[in-house]
């Protein structure tokens, strides 16, 4: 008994550890995907009710603005947060001399919790005195600027304030990547005579490729979880204007009773997900071993 | 000959007129942002120091014209907020009594998780691994309800000690992922010259690795604290009330005021729930962003 317990130590002692990991994390995911299944409205019922939950769900308008906003907030998210990224990890390389100082400032905005962050926005967006006063006080009396309260244009809101929390981590990814390239290449291409933004644009980018990979994935991740900072600055609104799929999930789960629609949008998200990092890790897995 | 002398004269400084050029357009560029950076949180800041008449007369950028600390100790803990009163002071520590066991407790799990996947492998780690890896990347509403109902099963809702046991339980993921890449570069001699000496399955890891392994145990800390004093999701799907953490009192403080917004205690309120999370990084830096590439670029 002894020498077998001796024998397999690592394996108990790591054994609570996993179990909690597929209780907690496989167990709960079976299960909401069970209850997405069933009629469950305040309380879970196990009677299996086929797709219909899909079916109720992929007819509900909200669910409707929820995705749609979310497809319009993780193109321009993305899209900007890598633009910016880029940019800024370009520039910060030219050897400038308050590097450290830059990167810190550019970087902050992460380590604040998304509810600072729209807490923040919403008062600098305010529709009164926010900016809209601020370019009026400096003599643009026309400027106006209520994307806020505005049906049209408050997802827009969501996108500012995200660029602006996330932009810096992936310029600090994009600069991590282009000090791991070695500065001969370089050297050898000025000798060859190219341009330093013909350098840039026909030899670093393209070595740039897995930081490109790795940093979509985690944007892409980012935004497909958002909740915080939707609840923060526009709680969904103006109406159901800003809605996000998190949002509409809690809100079906904890406020509407309805766990079996909210348990249907879960395995959505779970599944979208899915798509995404599944490949990736495949890839980045071949990748390593191919390296080894 | 003096002509051509002159001419690769003229011809440097012409380039080195271009390079200044260049080089102030880069300053320029990367001021910009960073004013862009700097601008809400110096919005913030000023906003909060500054009375109700104050702000609605003047714009955001304008400094008070005294520094004034009523919304501070409004935010903290005082009187004149209507509608709800919320004040963080009590929720500051419940996100302290949270945050310290849960850090604690995952970081030290997945030390001792990611010594077992390196430095005792067995046949199937690999794919053990890979199910704990895949837990940093699950959407938490695919979870939200079975825990929910976990925790009102345990008789642990609403309380610290649920929010606690959450926090650990979805840190494991990256705390052993963190630790699981750090041991992995540390050489087998090492443990197979104390195995020799006959230390142990413990031994190894109290008196061998654990050593050796500040640096990954300060960027796992970092990650940790600053995810789980930052979280909302858990925070206000199973807490409320008193029970409550910061994030989710600093929101109901600022939906709450419903006749006047008191955007000066907002903001303050806001800094007070930032204010830890900011300090760490401004110390700590370098060990935070090696924690946001560790934990994403995933290795």
């Amino acid at each position: 008994m002894f020498s077998w317990l001796q024998k397999n130590l690592p394996k108990v002692v790591l054994t609570p550890s996993f179990a909690v990991i597929l209780w907690f994390i496989y167990g709960f995911i079976l299960w909401t995907i069970y209850v997405s299944l069933t009629k469950s409205k305040m309380l879970p019922r196990y009677d299996f009710w086929g797709f219909k939950q899909y079916i109720r769900l992929w007819s509900n308008m909200r669910w409707y603005t929820a995705v749609e906003n979310l497809l319009i907030f993780t193109i321009l998210f993305v899209l900007i947060c890598i633009l910016i990224g880029i940019l800024l990890s370009i520039l910060l390389d030219q050897k400038i001399r308050a590097e450290g100082f830059l990167r810190t400032v550019y970087l902050y905005p992460m380590a604040l919790s998304f509810i600072v962050t729209g807490t923040a926005w919403k008062w600098v967006l305010n529709p009164t005195l926010g900016i809209q006063k601020l370019f009026r006080d400096w003599g643009f009396s026309e400027f106006t600027f209520d994307w806020l309260v505005n049906r049209d244009m408050s997802i827009y809101t969501i996108v500012i304030a995200a660029v602006w929390q996330s932009s810096g981590f992936v310029m600090a990814l994009f600069l991590a990547g282009l000090r791991s390239i070695d500065d001969e290449i370089i050297k050898a291409a000025k000798i060859d005579g190219a341009s330093l933004s013909s350098i840039y644009v026909t030899i670093i980018l393209p070595m740039m490729r897995p930081v490109f990979m790795s940093s979509i994935v985690i944007l892409l991740h980012i935004s497909i979880k958002s909740y915080d900072l939707v609840i923060a600055l526009t709680a969904g609104g103006p109406g159901t204007s800003s809605d996000m799929p998190a949002v509409f999930m809690t809100q079906m789960a904890f406020h509407r009773s309805e766990i079996g629609l909210a348990s249907s949008s879960a395995v959505m998200m779970f599944l979208t997900v899915l798509a995404i990092i599944v490949p990736y890790l495949y890839s980045e897995l071949r990748r390593q071993d191919a390296s080894r | 000959m003096p002509a051509v002398d002159l001419q690769m004269e003229a011809l440097e400084r012409s380039a080195s007129r271009r390079r200044t050029f260049y080089r102030w357009l880069l300053f320029l560029i990367l001021g910009v942002f960073a004013i862009y950076y700097l601008a809400p949180m110096y919005v913030m800041i000023v906003t909060s120091f500054k009375s109700m008449e104050e702000i609605r007369k003047g714009n955001l950028m304008m400094l008070p014209k005294e520094f004034l600390l009523d919304a501070w100790k409004i935010a903290w803990g005082g009187r004149g907020y209507d509608a709800g009163d919320v004040f963080l002071r009590p929720f500051f520590w419940n996100s302290t009594k949270m945050v310290v066991p849960a850090v604690v407790i995952s970081t030290f799990l997945g030390a001792i998780n990611g010594y077992i996947l390196t430095k005792w492998r067995f046949k199937g780690d690999n794919i053990i691994f890979l199910l704990f890896l895949f837990g940093c990347f699950i959407p938490y509403q695919a979870i939200l309800l079975p825990m929910a109902r976990t925790l009102g099963a345990l008789g642990i809702s609403n309380s610290i000690t649920g929010l606690v046991l959450v926090h650990s339980v979805y840190g494991l993921s990256f705390t052993t992922l963190f630790f699981r890449n750090y041991y992995v570069s540390i050489p087998d001699e090492m443990i197979k010259a104390a195995r020799i000496d006959g230390a142990g399955f413990f031994k190894i890891f109290f008196k061998v690795l654990l050593p050796i392994s500040a640096p990954i145990i300060v960027v796992t800390v970092i990650w940790q604290f600053t995810n789980i004093w930052n979280d909302f999701l858990f925070g206000s799907s199973f807490s409320f009330g008193e029970a409550a953490p910061i994030q989710v009192a600093l929101n109901n403080m600022v939906l709450t005021s419903t006749s006047v917004k008191q955007y000066n205690v907002d903001m303050a309120a806001a800094f007070i729930a930032g204010f830890p999370t900011l300090v760490v990084y401004i110390l700590a830096g370098k060990y935070f962003i090696r924690g946001l590439t560790a934990g994403s670029v995933k290795g």
